[in-house]
């Protein structure tokens, strides 16, 4: 089966965020007074094989600890689901 | 001192190292390619800064795998020298060689520019030609040096005496604006526990001759060799 996981890195709450802080100056800047925060983060889609679920899962929990994510600086959440289209991208 | 310089794609100090340790201070020494497994040969291993693989993920994630990383690791663990400056800090430190994590500037700008540097630990193997409170001017080239640890790992380090560096004023006193990138306590560098691994943010070899401006440097790597001979006596 091949298995198609959405990753979402942000940085911990304890972790400044100049990216974010930036960001929310400049929607203030364009009016949006009601932002109270923005926080940045980084966002990846890993399409793996794997027979079945558990084993997808277990593979894209390795591979986000070791690599994808620094959990001396963020957390993350993993969203996994099964690839049901073969049909993708439709020729060259 | 055999030195050796590790070279990653998108490594951009390794020259500047190579001639300040090699042409300035007249030490042997080679280069070592992110592939090499063996470093047997040497006495000091520098990786030096640059933006290796891209800076793509994280500054340093995608290095830290690369295969000389697993002989760099070791060759610390043996209590070999191992000197990581800027991007080489970033890598060490995602190799959990250093405790930490270097965030991006808190200005969100690249900042290159001279900075005043206070020794804070004249032990380490890196500032033993140092005095307590000196103050060295070397410049910072980096968008992402902004150091953080949680508060555990800050007060330890900060009890274990492994601040080596703190940003400081010309005077040499610790403010906030000469802080250039938002460090925790002005920290611009840290040794391990044992004291054999070094990282800082900014470039020693690039303060190595007063024709560039400065020679402050000069006192990391003379620090790195007279450690080696006390050890060899």
């Amino acid at each position: 089966m091949t298995y198609r996981a959405e990753v979402f890195v942000t940085l911990k709450p304890v972790v400044n965020d100049p990216a974010g802080l930036t960001i929310k100056g400049g929607l203030h800047a364009l009016g949006f007074d009601s932002v109270t925060d923005v926080r940045s983060g980084k966002y990846l889609v890993v399409t793996l094989d794997a027979a079945d679920e558990g084993e997808a899962r277990a593979r894209v929990e390795a591979m986000t600890g070791q690599l994808l994510a620094n959990a001396v600086i963020e957390d993350y959440r993993i969203e996994l689901r099964s690839e049901v289209s073969s049909v993708q991208g439709g020729g060259s | 001192m055999n030195t050796g310089i590790v070279v990653f794609p998108g490594t951009w100090s390794d020259r500047d190292c190579a001639h300040a340790v090699g042409e300035v201070l007249g030490q042997p020494g080679r280069y070592v390619d992110h592939r090499e497994e063996n470093l047997d040969d040497l006495d000091l291993v520098i990786l030096p800064g640059g933006f290796s693989y891209g800076d793509y993920l994280r500054c340093g994630a995608i290095a830290r795998f690369a295969p000389v990383m697993e002989a760099v690791t070791d060759f610390a663990n043996r209590g070999g020298l191992v000197l990581g400056i800027c991007n080489g800090f970033q890598i060490l430190q995602e190799a959990r060689l250093l405790p930490g994590a270097l965030l991006r500037n808190a200005s969100c700008e690249f900042r290159c520019e001279w900075v005043n540097l206070r020794v804070e630990q004249s032990e380490s193997a890196f500032t033993l030609d140092c005095r307590p409170g000196q103050v060295l001017r070397i410049p910072i080239s980096h968008g992402e040096g902004n150091f953080f640890a949680d508060l555990q790992t800050l007060d330890a380090i900060e009890r274990n005496g492994q601040v080596v560096f703190r940003y400081c004023a010309p005077d040499g006193r610790v403010t906030a604006e000469s802080n250039p990138n938002g460090s925790l306590s002005n920290i611009a560098g840290i040794a391990n526990a044992r004291g054999n691994v070094f990282g800082m943010m900014p470039h020693p070899e690039r303060a190595c001759e007063d024709l560039l401006g400065g020679s402050d440097g000069l006192a990391v790597f003379r620090s790195a060799i007279h450690a080696l001979a006390r050890v060899a006596v």
